[in-house]
């Protein structure tokens, strides 16, 4: 019958709708929004991390404190020179000064969870360990016994 | 002349995509993924310098050494890094019952019975002048070391590895194995 012929011209194939496109894009832009985390503190100082198989990984970021060792940037050069220096949260400090740190950090903290404090050390593999060594005995001055020296994950033929 | 009203055209969204795709390219480029790792160890207390070290049997103390030139000794003999593991595993378990090697003693521990502990203690020190790289190099052996004894100690006892475990457990095959590396303060140590 007339009524179920084609009319006009045969169509070429017709285009793929796109209209699911946004629906992909935004799942995908809330992954990145959700896993993202945004830098606290800018470090001031070059850090290297040495590499290490036997590493953990740390759990509650919200219980770590950062301690930054290394030689200065280069834009901090002329200021605070060349030699390996520690960085508390945003600016350079002594050694003597990590007590005062550890203290505000500890306040910080939720009472239930400070016994599970965590110092993260993210020290240069070129720092020497005079330095190193000192900003141990400080915290254990302080009783921030629970220290990660922070490293990168190194995968050996050996073991795995 | 009244004209039928025709229904609202409906919005455009064909650039919905293009402004999604800004912010995902957005976030693209300022995450980083980094997951924070490190070898995990416990200070000890610290103490008043007056009090006297506990003494501990020479045959049960295993001397590490790094100086500045980042070379490494063992009870007083230069040694490789990558035989530093075996060596210390050799010291604690001790399976020929050496005299030279470390005590070990019957301790009760709980789920577990009796065990044999190891006296060993494992002596790490280091001159001022060493390298963090190299430090964490041979921190990283150490605990390896202790890691992979406690891993053989729990195939034998529960039959898989110390990973699996359960908490209770682990912390008993903890006890059975302590992790008893002791580092002394740097010293000057001489070439």
């Amino acid at each position: 019958m007339a009524k179920f012929t084609r009319k006009g011209k045969i169509k070429g194939v017709p285009p793929i709708s796109t209209a699911s496109l946004p629906d992909i894009v935004f799942m995908l832009l809330f992954f990145f929004m959700v896993s993202t985390t945004m830098k606290e503190t800018d470090v001031n100082v070059k850090v290297r991390l040495p590499e290490a198989t036997e590493t953990v990984k740390l759990e509650k970021k919200s219980l770590v404190s950062y301690i930054y060792v290394g030689a200065p940037k280069l834009q901090h050069q002329a200021q605070y020179g060349t030699l390996s220096k520690i960085q508390l949260d945003d600016q350079f400090s002594d050694v003597g000064d990590i007590g005062d740190y550890i203290a505000a950090e500890w306040e910080k903290k939720d009472e239930k969870e400070r016994p599970l404090m965590t110092v993260s050390l993210k020290a240069d593999e070129k720092t020497k360990m005079g330095l190193i060594s000192e900003i141990k005995i400080e915290l254990r001055k302080a009783g921030a016994l629970k220290l990660n020296y922070s490293s990168r994950k190194r995968y050996t033929n050996s073991k795995y | 002349m009244a004209r039928k009203s025709r229904p609202l055209p409906e919005i455009n969204q064909s650039s919905l995509a293009d402004i999604a795709f800004m912010l995902l390219i957005f976030f693209l480029v300022t995450t980083t993924m980094d997951v924070d790792s490190g070898i995990y160890r416990k200070l000890p207390q610290w103490i008043d310098q007056d009090q006297e070290p506990p003494k501990i049997n020479r045959r049960n103390t295993f001397i590490v050494l790094i100086n500045k030139n980042n070379d490494l000794a063992i009870n007083g003999e230069f040694a490789q890094v990558s035989d530093l593991k075996e060596r210390v595993k050799e010291f604690i378990l001790n399976p020929r019952n050496d005299i030279n090697l470390s005590e070990r003693e019957d301790k009760f521990v709980e789920g577990l019975g009796d065990v044999k502990k190891s006296k060993g203690v494992v002596s790490l020190q280091n001159d001022r002048g060493t390298d963090y790289g190299a430090y964490i190099q041979i921190q990283n052996e150490l605990v390896a070391a202790f890691n992979e004894m406690r891993d053989e100690f729990s195939m034998t006892q529960f039959g898989s590895k110390f990973i699996t475990l359960s908490v209770g457990e682990q912390e008993n095959v903890r006890q059975a194995i302590p992790t008893s590396i002791s580092e002394a303060e740097p010293v000057e140590i001489k070439r």
